[in-house]
């Protein structure tokens, strides 16, 4: 699929994805020049202590685990708006499905790029539109009555998804998810806030069943 | 100027960047439409693509600004507008913010901030997440040339390579979703709300699946996805109320 289309993405993402993390940092850099304000070292220093080790770790591990199933374009847009497992994959995983393409062909990439870059310009609209109707939006959107719907949306998302694609891949999908059970179920130390980190373990696991499958024939 | 964590700089200055973040998503979405045009795809599948993509981001998007009003308390709206349309989460932010914070010997919420601690905070929320940014344009090439030859060596295992990546990361948040199941033997049956809501959700897919073979109605299998997600998210109230 080497295509001049998928040298130039290359070219762009480089040029926006670079250009972007410039962009990033103006933000506390102007702040600091409009107040006159210096950060505070000692926390900055601890805050960065705390909190980068951790998430970088994360970070790497994720690059190199969705970069393949986001296609370039779509990594290059995802990895700048976020939300990637929660809102662009699955967005893109759909729209793959419902196009009847494969991920790793162009039409894939264009599709995929197409799908990511839609949720992202509806989510920044519609966070724009949170932001400038916060005052009366507050009350409705931290209504008790409707925090359990938000609180809610990954086994809403993953209960549609997953019957879509288990049933598809029935296959391979038995081995990992009963792991992924047993190992959730087993260690209290996996919940919300490291289900990340289990993401590219369960798809290393998923990718050794396949091989090994696929090398005894069982996948024809 | 006098700091306030709602001033009106900070929204000006936000609102540039996100607006870089947006014109990335519009340059993106230009090229892969006429790309797609190029090769054959017509306007309507484009189309298609495109609102089907649309329908399917508001609910989580919805979300979202539910993480921006829960950090304005302590960070004002500008930051947690900008830090929530980019990389990062409502978890990630609050872990970062208050790391920041309790280095100055703060916590979120309990203070209004300076100009300085501000900035501290905003600089380390945009420093620990920024890996992936600059990471990605350095492997990707390679990466996915990686993956480009395994397909010219074997198709087939090229193909399934893919799917297992999918399916791996579908069975990791498969997982999460029963993280809490086993209060149950503890006497809490609220471990099994996320189940139930998950359960429906794939009801309504099953559901959506039976139609569409039965009806013939293309339309119903396009939006089945945003309609489970709904669906199962809604759900959540009555189940929240049985089991919580």
């Amino acid at each position: 699929m080497q295509t001049s289309y998928m040298e130039r993405v290359h070219k762009w993402g480089k040029i926006w994805c670079f250009s972007m993390c410039a962009v990033f940092f103006l933000f506390p850099i102007a702040v600091a020049v409009i107040f006159r304000a210096a950060p505070d070292w000692q926390g900055l220093v601890q805050g960065l202590i705390a909190t980068a080790p951790m998430y970088w770790a994360v970070g790497i591990i994720e690059t190199f685990t969705y970069l393949p199933m986001l296609g370039a374009g779509g990594s290059y847009l995802s990895f700048v708006t976020g939300n990637i497992s929660n809102l662009k994959l699955p967005c893109a995983l759909n729209a793959l499905e419902q196009a009847g393409v494969k991920a790793n062909s162009e039409e894939g990439e264009v599709v995929s790029t197409i799908a990511i870059a839609v949720s992202s310009i509806v989510t920044t609209v519609i966070i724009i539109l949170g932001v400038i109707l916060i005052v009366p939006l507050t009350p409705i959107l931290n209504a008790p009555v409707l925090q359990p719907a938000f609180e809610q949306i990954i086994p809403a998302l993953f209960g549609g998804l997953g019957v879509v694609f288990v049933s598809k891949y029935w296959k391979i999908a038995v081995a990992p998810i009963v792991l992924m059970l047993v190992l959730f179920i087993a260690i209290p130390a996996l919940n919300a806030g490291t289900v990340g980190i289990m993401v590219p373990v369960s798809a290393a696991f998923t990718l050794g069943v396949s091989r090994l499958m696929y090398k005894k024939g069982m996948l024809d | 100027m006098e700091f306030s964590v709602n001033s009106p700089i900070l929204f000006v200055l936000a609102g540039l960047v996100i607006a870089a973040v947006l014109a990335q998503s519009v340059f993106f979405l230009v090229k892969a439409w006429r790309r797609g045009k190029e090769i054959g795809m017509d306007k309507d599948r484009l189309k298609h693509i495109a609102v089907t993509a649309a329908v399917f981001t508001i609910a989580p998007a919805i979300s979202i600004v539910i993480g921006v009003i829960a950090l304005s308390k302590g960070l004002g709206i500008p930051l947690p507008w900008l830090r929530l349309s980019v990389i990062g989460s409502l978890s990630y932010e609050t872990v970062a913010a208050n790391n920041a914070l309790s280095g100055m010997g703060l916590s979120l919420g309990s203070a209004a901030l300076t100009a300085k601690q501000y900035v501290t905070v905003a600089i380390v929320m945009t420093v620990s997440i920024l890996v992936g940014i600059w990471l990605v344009p350095v492997v990707a090439k390679k990466v996915l040339g990686g993956m480009e030859s395994l397909e010219k060596r074997d198709r087939k295992w090229a193909e399934i390579f893919i799917n297992a990546m999918f399916i791996g990361m579908i069975a990791a948040f498969l997982g999460f979703i029963f993280c809490d199941v086993s209060d149950v033997f503890k006497g809490s049956t609220a471990g099994l709300i996320p189940v139930c809501v998950m359960i429906v959700s794939a009801l309504v897919m099953c559901l959506a699946g039976v139609a569409v073979k039965k009806l013939k109605y293309r339309w119903i299998s396009d939006y089945a996805l945003p309609v489970s997600l709904v669906i199962g998210m809604l759900s959540a109230i009555p189940i929240t109320a049985w089991l919580g």
